[in-house]
């Protein structure tokens, strides 16, 4: 029998997975943003066995709510990505550094 | 459903009907004539003060089901966020022309930003402080980004994007787990479901407020979260800088105020230490990395961090007093950033950017009165009596030492002095040093009464603090 537990598991996998890919992945910010979008999709997974468990749709709601957001915040970050691209020619992660202090 | 129970959120109707206006008005408005934009902000912003002010009462109302409050710490809140994006915007108006970026995004972004912060300030349940906080962030990844030519304000608007989302989702992340220990979003009914089940203040919970923790330590960029900080600060055109380093921070406060304090204020006990080593650690680097600092700027968000070390103490105390002296902290912290980024503004001219603390020598040579308003900023921020910075530093420490813990007293108070160092090194540049160019400020007059009274009030809140701390008292004992 699949419990509450397996799927808070799975959603701290996931979590853990995309944090992991986020600060291991030192190439490609498309992947960073797909690190993200994973992140996010770990909470609605929490947010769902939630409220499956308490018998309550806010949690329900919540999730759409966050899938509205994830879509705008997508969107923002491929427009940034595009102006960096456009400005530096690269999308490597490493060349991120022109400023020190 | 009729008007009544939407009336709470007045202010926020009107600054969402307002920004249509200056939406569909910057169409319309050909490129040398952009001002028009510039002053139809103005006026939003000073309708919304105005709805702000009209509705003010003493009493706390909720709408929208609960999830929405209206109390006085909001509405103060509210009206100085208000009030300080205003005296911001004025300031870039004049280097957006020289610089050829008046072209109404920066406006409308930073309305649409205030927006999100006045629906923070206001949230009474974590969907709300969501909604909230990423209206409010979203604007300012664009913000950041909106030179798009700059090479610089990519990078630092990616890396913006990139910690700032990662603060999201830790901050949800934690928000579900309070939500699956406790079955709701409201903070009220949080806050009771704590009360009525001590056996609940557990594990899992204990973990919800951890990540949640994680979440707002980085919106207030507070070491270990703090990497983004500086390279925004300085990657970012300095009128967005002005932007971010201001009206955000009473956001943040609100964010911290509204989820530890109103929700999980039973759980002080499990809080309180994580929020003490973040601050003690911002209140370390902050100071100290700000030493080795010679972009403005950038120096700037490090003595921003240090603030942030400030007002999170005083909110660990988990007292009365300590909360009253983190909003007056946080509100007086912000006049003084203000009036420190309209100085590097005003000293910019068309591609100049004065971001260099050696831009500062000789100041007094070129120009006195704005060289003792770069001295009131200063003296202010490093805490020097009678500047206002002074009153908001001993607060918090008087609070500190009322809950018992002299020793982070006495952290404070050296961590001020090593401080103090690097807000002096400008004045000595300032007073000390020939000037390296001579070139007169292209600022309009308008521009320069509101720096003059910027700095006026740094000194005048200094000496008059009393109406503003009872205000904050008061404020904070009534929600």
């Amino acid at each position: 029998m699949i419990g509450l537990q397996h799927y808070l598991t799975m959603s701290a996998i996931l979590f853990t997975l995309s944090v992991a890919g986020i600060f291991i992945n030192r190439r490609n910010l498309i992947l960073l943003l797909m690190c993200i979008e994973l992140m996010l999709l770990a909470v609605n997974f929490n947010f769902i066995a939630f409220s499956r468990y308490l018998g309550d749709e806010t949690g329900q709601v919540f999730v759409f709510f966050i899938l509205t957001v994830a879509a705008a915040e997508a969107a923002i970050g491929l427009a940034i990505l595009v102006v960096l691209f456009r400005n530096r020619r690269s999308i490597n992660v490493q060349e991120l550094d022109s400023m020190k202090g | 459903m009729n008007l009544s129970q939407i009336s709470p959120a007045a202010p926020e109707i009107t600054l969402t009907l307002m920004i249509c206006v200056v939406l569909l008005a910057d169409l319309f408005v050909p490129q040398e004539k952009r001002v028009i934009t510039f002053w139809l902000s103005i006026a939003s912003l000073a309708v919304t003060a105005w709805v702000i002010v009209v509705t003010a009462s003493s009493a706390t109302t909720l709408a929208f089901d609960g999830s929405y409050v209206s109390d006085p710490l909001s509405r103060l809140m509210k009206l100085c966020a208000t009030g300080i994006v205003g005296v911001g915007f004025l300031y870039a108006r004049d280097y957006l022309q020289q610089n050829d970026l008046l072209k109404g995004e920066y406006y409308l972004l930073g309305l649409f930003g205030l927006l999100g912060m006045m629906i923070m300030m206001s949230a009474n349940s974590l969907l709300t402080m969501y909604l909230g906080l990423e209206t409010l962030s979203l604007s300012l990844y664009a913000l950041v980004a909106f030179e798009r030519e700059s090479a610089k304000a990519a990078e630092s608007a990616m890396k913006y994007f990139v910690l700032g989302a990662i603060a999201s989702g830790a901050l949800l992340y934690g928000i579900s787990w309070v939500y699956g220990v406790t079955g709701t979003l409201h903070f009220h009914e949080i806050a009771e479901v704590i009360r009525q089940n001590p056996g609940l203040n557990d594990v899992p919970l204990w973990f919800g407020i951890a990540f949640m923790i994680v979440g707002i330590a980085f919106k207030f960029g507070a070491v270990p979260f703090h990497m983004w900080l500086p390279d925004v600060y300085q990657g970012a055109r300095s009128p967005v800088t002005l932007y971010i380093a201001t009206a955000p921070k009473i956001a943040a406060l609100a964010l911290l105020f509204r989820i530890l304090v109103d929700g999980l204020g039973e759980l002080h006990g499990v809080w309180q230490g994580m929020i003490m080593v973040v601050a003690v650690l911002s209140l370390l680097i902050g100071n100290i990395v700000a030493i080795a600092q010679s972009n403005i700027k950038r120096m700037l968000g490090y003595s921003a961090i240090a603030h942030v070390g400030f007002i999170l103490l005083a909110v660990f105390t988990g007292s009365e007093t300590g909360y009253a002296a983190a909003l007056f902290y946080t509100l007086t912290y912000i006049v003084m950033a203000a009036g420190a980024f309209g100085m590097v503004i005003l000293l910019s001219r068309q591609g100049f950017e004065a971001e260099a603390i050696r831009d500062f020598k000789g100041l007094n040579a070129r120009n006195p009165w704005f060289a003792l308003m770069m001295l009131f900023f200063m003296f202010g921020m490093a805490g020097v009596p009678p500047w206002v910075g002074f009153i908001a530093k001993l607060n918090v420490i008087n609070a500190v030492l009322e809950a018992g813990f002299p020793g982070l007293a006495v952290l404070m108070v050296l961590a001020s002095v090593v401080g103090a160092y690097y807000y002096l090194r400008v004045i000595w540049y300032m007073y000390f040093d020939a000037p390296e160019d001579r070139s007169v400020f292209q600022s309009q007059a308008d521009t320069r009464f509101v720096l003059s009274l910027n700095g006026i009030a740094v000194l005048a809140l200094g000496i008059l603090p009393g109406w503003l701390l009872k205000l904050c008292i008061d404020v904070i004992g009534h929600s």
